[in-house]
């Protein structure tokens, strides 16, 4: 990388670089160079992004054609930047593992998108989204990024609007607004609760669109597994066609991942069974930083639980809390019972009781740990569930604290609940097999979203010339915590806008010498592909995948999850290698190499959630601040709340691979310092 | 609870299949029928054997990933997915019978999982309304009359997962179809492509060897998004203006 | 007959939705024609002259400008023309929908469809062998199964159905039977196919017009043979 210091050409620094005193993790990582974005915008922040619009490097229309892009994934991030790039006349070939690109992930993404439109008249502006979305980030975000995500917010609703995405409209025929996630203004376009899903489908239509155009060619069924460096450029990428099995090898002048989220690391998430870190993680030992991996979001409404059969976490739209009252019984000896047994008196409601003036609406992270507190104290109610106790033994724990919307239907009338609640209730009557309006419902925090990702500058480039890294896939944009509505913002952002218009000019350079299959570094590629395959199957050992997995995910749940603390994080990482030396020497996979089995690729991406477990651990040993979705046990107000350390901590940690850690080897720790010109730095306070 | 569950196993796409049975114990009304099918790749594993290939990914009923029919029943008994379908919908002692989607346009993959490209394909010929990036209009340029925007948004709810097909005796995908031709069709954005859409959109399904429709209501019944039978007939009346106007 | 490529250039009157809505047009010719036949089988309770002159005037209808029978013959030639594309189109659609399920399911419950909707094929061919039965008996080969004259059109009907023909009064109803479950799935099939049924409340009364158009026309149908087997009808 570029000079050691962020060129701020005249601007005022609102603080300095951090120097960090404590070092946690010491002997776990190597330090590393302070890392710069080469590409750094300049100049007051309102102009960055138009700047550099223009200073990017145009393609001549006729040489497009001849320019193949690889994107990886098919959600908001991947779906709307193959369309654009398609449009504009590149060559396109799209991966993604499911059977149709419309069943990316983003498809589940309920609450909404925000946009600085302010249509309803109340102050909003583009200054104030990106206010909110750097102080809801716990300033741990770029500012450029989060201006630039601000500014281009209002063109994705104009796009998805012409294309055909079923917004809710008022009367008049206008487009409606909520809010959303405790923010003060109504920035929130939403089509009921299915936001998420309307809008990968207007971004799926519009890559079938090119799709039949002949600029975009799709690759279902196929998993990336290495991405192909030739001379320090990303050149193309090793799939496996995971019906047949066979291994392809795809070159092309540009690759970009957009891949998701790795919340699947906890075994148990709101994530799709098949979102994995794959991709970013071979990315990653490719050269390629991952950044901040221990920022973490876990959502304090999901539906608890029910046992060890449990495959994934259901999400209850957090604006249940707006009616609905937490509580969990004073006594621990009540938690079997009836909740409808327990009388007034015997009912603890906790936030409330900790938090008197926000109470039941307290930010994700604070109510998520409040109710883990609760079950911690062994005051949780719902089916025991075992889990390995601190000491290594099996103990039996419910997890889940209840939601109580009693008051709210006495007071308001089923009928007013049930409009607004819409179908959500009888999802949860539908799982759980209880009823919502008879019997409070249960509810207990579940890993939801990751902050972290791999490292991109403003121009969405990894520090990997040639590999571009999109929406959660990447870092850049929401700091240490995201807002609510701000996921979708971000992927349609990065895809429809901001890619499109930074790739171009590294294409510009393009088309790039040809290379051939046959080139050392393909063959090298796709001879490490075969190999993991090959030795996956022939381990034969006796656990099967998913059971080291869910052991991966209890330990970072336990110890990576709401709360970290310095000894646990080291605990963790002795159980972590125990684990990966396990999976490799004892794990099971049936079935061919040459067909489609699920068990194959489940282990690949079972051995990369394990490493990653491994840094996120590191990472989150290393930062010892509490901050937006990352709570350290060691840093917080006497009040209990999460004490930042600026003066420390105020980078975005980029990781590079340092080796296979078995082998002795470490990460090295790449510190980008966060300059403030557009903001100041607060501390937050919800008492 | 116990139960039996006949499953058609298929090695591949060019391979017989046949129905095998399998006992499996231990199951718990709570969980959800895809895990239940966990537990049982579990316990063949264990014993050596591969695993039954089924498709799944959000398991929270809006990818459209999943599919089974489940004792004759497209999603099972329930009107929802099969991932959000319950155990606690079976009793003990019951024996279940879990098939493919079959249709000739979706062909079998391996297993439980089918091919169901064809869908895709559909939404290739015109499923879309063109607009490029970045030459969208001001938003709220082109107001949309609130019921007809309610009307597409009820029907985009569509989860592609083929369940219509499936369940239709004549393995027609009109209520997919229907759903797309609606929901674009209402609104004021939809209209320059509209009847040259539901042309190329129903040439491709003809195409792909979907069957015609013969309006039985089966395919309404099993969406588990509950997209009603009358966007069949908003497709027919497109496509019958399409034919006036000569496309 | 899975495929990968898109196809281009099919005009929309090439599509199985066009083949719908030539057999929901001949469909509603011909229940137009039936209604109107019913009608004219009701004269049977005014009588043997009144039945016999209502059967005279059908083939003087329209004259002198059209020749004796002429307008009959016109209804003839497009009730033919109706049941050529009636039948077409339901052999075209059947051989489509039994291609696109080559492989059957090993169980396969039906939790929505009406039994008339399930029966239209089978019942369609019952009701093609009936018409072809029917013309025999009282248009082409003017059969009496009595034995009787087949000269007075009264008279035939009368012993078509009377006496110890009353099994052929069965046949009857049995055949009506079947042309109200055709026309109760039918109609509203029809309705859906003209696309006139775009919200639940015209979707239900397209299937209580299914309803109506069946029991009148099947009901209607059935009081002659009914009334003839019981001898209120006679001679």
């Amino acid at each position: 990388m570029a000079s050691s210091t962020a060129d701020l050409s005249g601007l005022v620094a609102h603080n300095e670089a951090s120097v960090q005193v404590s070092d946690d993790a010491a002997g776990f990582y190597v330090l590393g160079e302070k890392l710069v974005d080469p590409k750094a915008p300049t100049g007051p922040i309102a102009t960055r992004w138009t700047n550099r619009k223009f200073e990017n490097r145009l393609v001549n229309p006729a040489n497009r054609r001849k320019l193949e892009v690889i994107i990886v994934g098919t959600g908001l991030a991947g779906g709307a930047a193959a369309a654009t790039l398609g449009e504009a006349g590149y060559n396109v070939k799209s991966f993604f593992y499911q059977d149709s690109p419309r069943r990316a992930h983003s498809i589940a993404a309920q609450g909404g998108i925000n946009a600085a439109k302010n249509y309803k008249e109340d102050g909003d502006s583009v200054y104030r989204l990106f206010y909110d979305t750097v102080k809801g980030g716990d300033y741990r975000s770029r500012e450029s990024n989060v201006y630039r995500l601000a500014e281009v917010s209002a063109n994705i609703i104009d796009q998805c609007v012409a294309q055909g995405v079923p917004f809710a409209r008022e009367y008049g025929g206008l487009l409606d607004n909520r809010s959303f996630g405790g923010v003060q203004v109504s920035r929130t376009f939403y089509a009921r609760g299915q936001t998420g899903q309307q809008l990968l489908l207007g971004a799926y239509q519009a890559l079938e669109r090119q799709v039949a155009a002949g600029t975009v060619t799709p690759y279902s069924r196929h998993e990336m597994l290495d991405v192909v460096l030739v001379d320090g450029k990303a050149r193309g990428i090793i799939a496996r066609d995971m019906v047949t099995g066979e291994i392809e090898t795809h070159l092309a002048d540009a690759v970009v991942l957009a891949t998701g989220g790795y919340g699947n690391v906890y075994y148990l998430s709101t994530n799709a069974m098949g979102s994995n870190v794959t991709a970013a993680w071979r990315a990653h030992r490719k050269g390629a930083y991952m950044a901040n991996p221990c920022y973490t979001q876990i959502h304090p409404t999901c539906i608890p639980v029910t046992g060890a059969h449990q495959s994934k976490l259901t999400l209850m739209s957090e604006s249940l809390r707006n009616d609905g009252r937490m509580w969990v019984p004073k006594n621990a000896a009540d938690c079997a019972k009836d909740p409808r047994d327990i009388p007034e008196e015997d009912r603890d409601y906790f936030l409330e009781r900790i938090y008197p003036s926000f109470g039941n609406l307290v930010p994700r992270d604070i109510a998520s740990r409040a109710a883990k507190y609760m079950c911690d104290e062994g005051r949780g109610v719902g089916p025991e569930v075992d889990e390995t106790g601190t000491d290594g033994t099996p103990v039996k724990r419910r997890r889940g604290v209840y939601l109580d919307l009693t008051a709210a239907i006495a007071r308001l009338g089923k009928e007013a609940i049930e409009e607004k609640y819409d179908n959500l209730l009888d999802m949860y009557a539908r799982i759980t097999g209880e009823d919502p309006y008879q019997v409070p419902m249960r509810i207990y925090p579940a890993v939801h979203y990751v902050m972290g990702g791999l490292w991109v500058g403003y121009d969405l480039q990894t520090n990997i010339d040639g590999l571009f890294c999109t929406g959660e896939a990447n870092f850049s944009d929401h700091g240490a915590n995201r807002l609510g509505a701000s996921a979708l913002m971000q992927g349609l952002s990065d895809g429809y806008f901001v890619l499109p218009n930074t790739i171009r000019d590294y294409l510009a350079d393009g088309p790039f010498e040809k290379i051939d299959e046959n080139h050392p570094a393909v063959v090298e590629a796709r001879a490490g592909v075969q190999a993991q395959i090959d030795k996956f199957l022939s381990i034969n050992g006796t656990r099967s995948v998913e059971s080291i997995h869910k052991e991966l995910g209890q330990i970072m749940w336990e110890y990576c999850g709401m709360e970290r603390t310095k000894e646990g994080l080291t605990e963790a990482i002795a159980k972590i290698r125990d684990l990966k030396k396990e999976f490799w020497t004892n794990v099971k996979v049936l079935g061919s190499a040459d067909s489609l089995n699920q068990d194959l690729e489940k282990a690949g991406r079972v051995a990369d959630f394990i490493e990653l477990g491994e840094l996120m651990c590191i990472d989150a040993l290393n930062r010892r601040e509490s901050c937006g979705g990352h709570f350290r046990g060691e840093s917080q107000t006497p009040e209990g709340e999460a004490l930042r350390h600026d003066e420390e901590f105020a980078y975005v940690a980029a990781w590079e691979w340092g080796g296979d850690s078995l082998e002795g080897a470490k990460p090295v720790l790449h510190k980008e310092d966060l300059i403030y010109t557009a903001i100041e730095m607060k501390q937050r306070s919800y008492k | 609870m116990n139960l039996t569950l006949k499953i058609w196993r298929q090695a591949d796409a060019t391979s017989a299949g046949a129905m095998h049975t399998y006992p499996l114990e231990g199951v718990s009304e709570d969980m959800s029928f895809l895990e239940m099918l966990d537990l049982l790749n579990e316990k063949l594993v264990t014993h050596g054997e591969e695993p039954v290939a089924f498709d799944s990914d959000c398991r929270e009923g809006i990818c459209g990933m999943c599919s089974l029919m489940i004792n004759g029943q497209a999603h099972g008994p329930e009107v929802t997915t099969t991932c959000q379908l319950h155990m606690r919908s079976f009793s003990d002692g019951d024996t279940i019978t879990i098939e493919p989607w079959r249709a000739d346009p979706f062909p079998v993959v391996k297993d439980l999982i089918v091919d169901r490209s064809a869908f895709d394909r559909i939404i290739q010929n015109g499923g879309y309304i063109s607009a490029n990036t970045g030459s969208a209009p001001e938003a709220n340029s082109v107001p949309a009359p609130r019921d007809k925007a309610m009307r597409a948004f009820n029907v985009a709810t569509c989860i592609g997962c083929g369940a219509c097909v499936a369940a239709c005796p004549n393995g027609s995908a009109s209520l997919f179809l229907g759903a797309k031709i609606t929901h674009l069709g209402e609104l004021p954005q939809g209209q320059p492509e509209r009847y040259s859409r539901v042309s190329t959109m129903v040439a491709q399904h003809d195409h792909e060897g979907f069957g015609g429709c013969t309006n039985i209501g089966e395919c309404a019944a099993a969406c588990p998004k509950e997209i009603p039978l009358d966007v069949i007939s908003q497709l027919n009346k497109d496509l019958r203006t399409a034919i006036k106007q000569g496309h | 007959m899975a495929t990968t490529e898109l196809v281009k250039g099919v005009r929309a009157t090439r599509s199985t939705i066009a083949l719908k809505l030539a057999m929901a047009t001949s469909g509603i010719i011909f229940i137009l024609f039936v209604l109107l036949h019913m009608y004219g089988n009701l004269k049977a309770f005014s009588g043997h002259d009144a039945y016999n002159t209502y059967a005279e005037h059908l083939r003087t209808l329209g004259t002198p400008m059209l020749p004796r029978s002429g307008a009959l013959w016109v209804i003839r030639v497009v009730l033919i023309l109706s049941l050529v594309v009636h039948v077409g189109s339901a052999v075209a659609l059947w051989k489509r929908a039994s291609a696109a399920r080559s492989t059957k399911y090993q169980v396969k419950k039906n939790v929505a469809s009406s039994l008339s909707s399930r029966t239209m094929r089978w019942g369609g061919v019952t009701l093609l062998l009936f018409v072809i039965w029917h013309l025999l008996e009282f248009t082409i080969g003017k059969i009496n199964i009595s034995g009787g004259a087949t000269n007075d059109p009264y008279n035939l009907l009368v012993d078509s159905f009377s006496g110890t023909s009353w099994w052929m009064g069965v046949i009857y109803l049995i055949a009506m039977l079947c042309l109200g479950f055709h026309l109760h799935h039918g109609t509203f099939s029809a309705c859906q196919t003209l696309g006139l049924t775009n919200s639940a409340a015209s979707r239900a009364r397209a299937r209580i017009a299914g309803w109506v158009v069946a029991i009148v026309i099947a009901g209607g149908f059935s009081l002659v043979p009914l009334f003839t087997i019981f001898g209120v009808i006679t001679k």
